[in-house]
């Protein structure tokens, strides 16, 4: 069930209605089922995989919990009679028990999505490397289709399962409130990855029915379908006819990248405005996954910026872990001996780093372009980090240019929106040496400028003159308006306005009705990011 | 504050409706200069609120680019209107006619055989055309899910903004022009057509490519079952025709046609294929198609009129309402209004 | 806590560490930053600060560290 469908659009009118209508206490079942039917109009298939998800992590939280509850019970209970040391060795040797536990859950769970997402790409490489080898054979691939949202929510159960190991979060008792935290429909397409000890009290608190709450989503959702169905869809013909046409480089990949920017942008922060207006009308205010991430000055300032809940996912379960673990520190106290402080002190970081990045390009999806792309961001933030002493000298040198203000600051945000949406041709393309090329061809081709001045561009493209003069005007209100969501959303704003408020809204319909891409003749009613 | 949020959102949802209104009549394709073929449904209404009719025919293009409902009047004194449009098919057809039964029962309805060929929904322009026209009833509604296509939705045909609406870079002139108010395009159904491009002889030699299959579909079929069940329900005979082409683009094969002269005679019902009456009506492709030998022009159209005219009074009894005071002032006009338009057309080719 | 500020500067040298309390909000350490500082102190002080203890409130000021530091050393 896409959001724009008018499915929906009913489906979240009647789960709202029924929500304030029920008694607090279970209210919270309203979500589950609406959850399930919108899992399930996904496609039945689709719901075994989830419930095993839900099922494992939940029997493994459950125990996890028990066994901490009960280790600590035994130590209150034998305080007199243990030694300082003996304590020690028992807190570590449960500690141990609980961690196999969790190891298991996790490597059961990794592997559904692993062989899910990564059977096919898999194999097709042993294919590539077997017929590199000259050997006659090769592996049958199966054709396996991927269960709805599969990489949300097995990074929800998972950080929720790390969570209640780690004692950040209670365990959840029943079953259903746990199957609700995981499935909760407006995070199934494209997240946020909420962890649960934020999310999970809101779910179950019965919130009552608050006239902010319900103005706020109202005005976040029309907002969302204003920035995806009216700007990303319109500009996303132009980077499909780029994108599948032929001979379009030098000035056509500069095209690309600062349209591609536009559709990512629109589609995904306004899919993800849906979500939250779509939770707000519930009362339930999700924690936010973009905070104006093209006005960032640099790689490491835009990740923390873009996509915040992903980021945060690797950086706490997987970057840190891997960074302070036993072997990490043997490694860097090795390095440390042999080739200085230095560098012996930063080679395990980055090490660290660069897995991460690997891993985060591997889960956005299967394929060298994602592998390459997660890579190369690794590599620009490390780049980055070891110009930092340059940058300072530089700084100190011309101590009036100020990174967050004036025209240095544009410059800086520029230049960053620029490197990340080459970076996120990667995308487009699918294919790597054919980005590089088209990238590389903006240095060289400039005969192909000239279709930019003798229109050829217009027909070229598909996209008409009259659409370009509206994305430039959409694009300038989205910019104006995030421009003053720096203390408080637009949406709460809002919210204390209720004429402005009204007449918003009224604009934003008629806008979207108007102007937005849908219907006949428009086959993209699917999310981008939801491939992912 | 409660009461600020009311009153204002009461006040912008009755502006919302009124400008989407507003951008709805201005979005709609006006089918006025460009395809006036889509305006040919809704033109009805007007005509059948006017006067009755005895003889309806139902089609597709080879209806109404075929008879000239004003030298039916003028020759036989036949009171009768086209109800065809552009690809029109077998249930649409059933549908407008159920949808024409609900102002008048016509004494005769003639039905073009050519769409039989069609078992499956065919396109979504021609979709709109010919339904968008019609007034909401249980027949429009049963015509939309009988012949939506699988990308359509119902909701688009109850507020036709959902389709049209990208149309708003393309806006011309006409749009604001006959945004609340079309003039008329047909003459009782009858599109006139005046320009002449012959048949080249080298065309009239190819014959259409072999099919695989020639039966006709049974979907097709069915609606020709129940158009015939609607007409003796309401006592109305039905006339199969063919209209007269000439051309190996749309080639009327005689394996279909064996199949009508079948079904013709199962059922007791009339079937003219005036391809073989070419000569007989007169028509010279040379003179009287505008397209090569698909259509006719308007002067093919009256010699097959007048031509079938006869038929119709001789063969099927259609009464001759010269007599009927009423009638013959509506018809008069009507009559005035299709020679107006034709020298008028003469005049600009 | 003097020395663990002589790690701090050595990181960043223009920030007032006695005064500062938004470190991690202000994006002033980054994630890389935080690892540089634990590694320093499981060197220096032999205090090794496990993951689960990477939370901004723990890294937010100096101060805050230094507690976190004579928590875990306890």
């Amino acid at each position: 069930m896409s959001y724009t469908t008018w499915s929906f659009v009913a489906l979240i009118f009647a789960a709202v209605l029924l929500y304030y209508l029920l008694p607090k206490r279970i209210r919270w079942t309203v979500l589950l089922c609406a959850s399930v039917i919108f899992y399930a109009a996904g496609g039945g298939w689709y719901l075994p995989f989830i419930a095993a998800t839900v099922i494992t992590t939940h029997i493994a939280a459950r125990a996890i919990s028990k066994m901490a509850s009960r280790a600590e019970e035994y130590i209150s209970l034998h305080r007199e009679d243990m030694s300082k040391e003996e304590r020690k060795a028992y807190k570590a040797k449960e500690k141990g028990r609980r961690c196999a536990v969790l190891v298991a859950v996790l490597v059961l769970n990794f592997g559904i999505l692993a062989v899910m997402k990564y059977t096919g790409f898999t194999l097709n490489a042993v294919n590539g490397l077997l017929s590199a080898f000259g050997r006659g054979v090769t592996v049958p691939v199966p054709d396996l289709l991927l269960p709805l949202g599969i990489s949300f929510y097995t990074f929800r159960a998972t950080g929720y399962i790390i969570d209640v190991y780690r004692g950040k979060t209670e365990a959840e008792k029943n079953i259903f409130r746990y199957a609700l935290f995981v499935s909760f429909f407006p995070l199934v397409l494209q997240g946020p990855i909420s962890r649960h000890s934020k999310l999970a009290p809101q779910l179950f608190e019965g919130n009552s029915l608050r006239r902010e709450n319900i103005t706020a989503g109202i005005f976040r959702i029309l907002w969302g379908y204003f920035k995806k169905v009216a700007i990303a869809d319109t500009a996303l013909v132009g980077v499909r006819a780029v994108i599948s046409g032929e001979g379009f480089t030098g000035m056509y990949a500069l095209y690309l990248i600062i349209m591609y920017s536009v559709v990512i942008y629109g589609d995904f922060t306004g899919g993800i405005d849906i979500t939250m207006g779509v939770a707000r009308l519930f009362g339930i205010r999700l924690e936010e996954n973009f905070k104006r991430p093209f006005s960032s000055r640099s790689t490491q300032e835009y990740w923390n910026r873009w996509h915040i809940t992903m980021g945060s996912w690797f950086t706490d379960y997987l970057f840190y872990p891997m960074s302070v673990s036993k072997p990490m520190g043997r490694l860097t106290k090795r390095c440390r001996t042999r080739l200085g402080k230095g560098i012996g002190m930063r080679l395990p970081v980055y090490l660290a780093t660069l897995i991460t990045w690997y891993l985060t390009g591997l889960w956005h999806g299967a394929g060298w372009n994602f592998i390459v792309w997660g890579l190369i961001n690794g590599v620009i933030i490390l780049v980055s980090r070891e110009l930092e002493p340059l940058y300072a000298k530089f700084h100190k040198k011309f101590p009036s240019l100020d990174t967050q203000k004036g025209a240095y600051g544009v410059f800086c945000a520029v230049r960053t929106f620029l490197l990340m949406g080459s970076v996120r041709i990667l995308d487009c393309y699918g294919d790597v040496p054919r980005t590089f090329a088209s990238f590389g061809s903006i240095f060289y081709r400039f005969d192909t400028w000239k279709d930019l001045f003798n229109g050829s561009i217009i027909t070229n493209l598909g996209v008409g003159v009259w659409q370009y003069v509206f994305l430039a005007a959409a694009t300038l209100v989205v910019f104006f308006v995030t421009r003053r969501e720096r203390d408080e959303l637009a949406c709460d704003k809002l919210s204390r306005k209720p004429v402005l408020w009204a007449v918003a809204c009224t604009a934003l319909i008629f806008v979207i009705v108007i102007f937005g891409s849908y219907g006949i003749g428009f086959d993209s009613n699917q999310f981008i990011y939801n491939q992912f | 504050m409660k009461k600020r949020l009311i009153i204002s959102s009461a006040i912008c949802l009755a502006v919302l409706i009124v400008s989407l209104y507003f951008a709805q009549a201005l979005l709609v394709p006006k089918y006025v200069s460009v395809s006036p073929e889509g305006a040919l449904t809704a033109e009805y209404y007007a005509a059948a609120d006017e006067t009755s009719h005895d003889v309806l025919f139902i089609g597709d293009c080879e209806v109404y680019e075929s008879f000239v409902p004003a030298v039916l009047w003028e020759k036989y004194g036949i009171s009768s209107y086209v109800r065809g449009s552009a690809q029109q098919l077998v249930w649409h057809s059933y549908y407008l006619l159920e949808d024409a039964l609900r102002y008048e029962t016509p004494k005769a309805v003639v039905f073009n055989v050519l769409a039989l060929k069609y078992g499956q929904p065919q396109s979504e322009a021609y979709n709109r055309m010919t339904i968008d026209g019609m007034e909401w009833s249980q027949s429009k509604v049963d015509a939309i899910i009988a012949s939506k296509t699988e990308d359509e939705s119902f909701l688009s045909y109850v507020f036709p903004l959902l389709r049209f609406h990208s149309r708003w870079d393309e806006l011309t002139g006409e749009d604001l022009e006959y945004m609340l108010d079309r003039p008329e395009v047909s003459d009782s159904g009858y599109l006139i057509q005046t320009d002449v491009r012959a048949a080249e002889p080298d065309d009239l030699a190819i014959e259409g490519s072999p099919l695989a299959d020639y039966t006709l579909p049974k979907e097709s079929m069915a609606y020709l079952d129940k158009i015939k069940k609607l007409c003796d329900d309401n006592g109305i005979e039905l006339i199969l025709i063919k209209a007269p082409t000439n051309s190996w683009r749309y080639w009327w094969y005689d394996e279909w046609d064996a199949q009508i002269v079948d079904y013709a005679g199962k059922n007791g019902l009339a079937y003219y294929n005036f391809i073989d009456e070419v000569e007989d009506i007169g028509i010279d492709w040379s003179q009287d198609t505008y397209d090569g030998g698909v259509h006719l022009n308007v002067y093919g159209a009256m010699k097959l009129t007048e031509y079938f005219g006869k038929t119709l009074r001789d063969a099927h009894g259609i009464p001759d309402r010269h007599e009927d005071t009423n009638m013959s002032a509506v018809w008069s006009g009507r009559v005035e209004s299709f020679y107006s338009k034709l020298t008028d057309n003469i005049r600009e080719d | 806590m003097e020395q663990l500020i002589e790690i701090l500067k050595e990181l960043h040298d223009d920030v007032d560490y006695n005064e500062c309390e938004t470190l991690v909000e202000d994006g002033i350490l980054n994630s890389l930053d935080i690892v540089a500082i634990i590694t320093e102190i499981d060197d220096r002080f032999d205090v090794r600060i496990p993951a689960e203890e990477i939370l901004p409130e723990n890294f937010n000021s100096a101060k805050a560290l230094w507690e976190l530091i004579e928590r875990l050393d306890d």
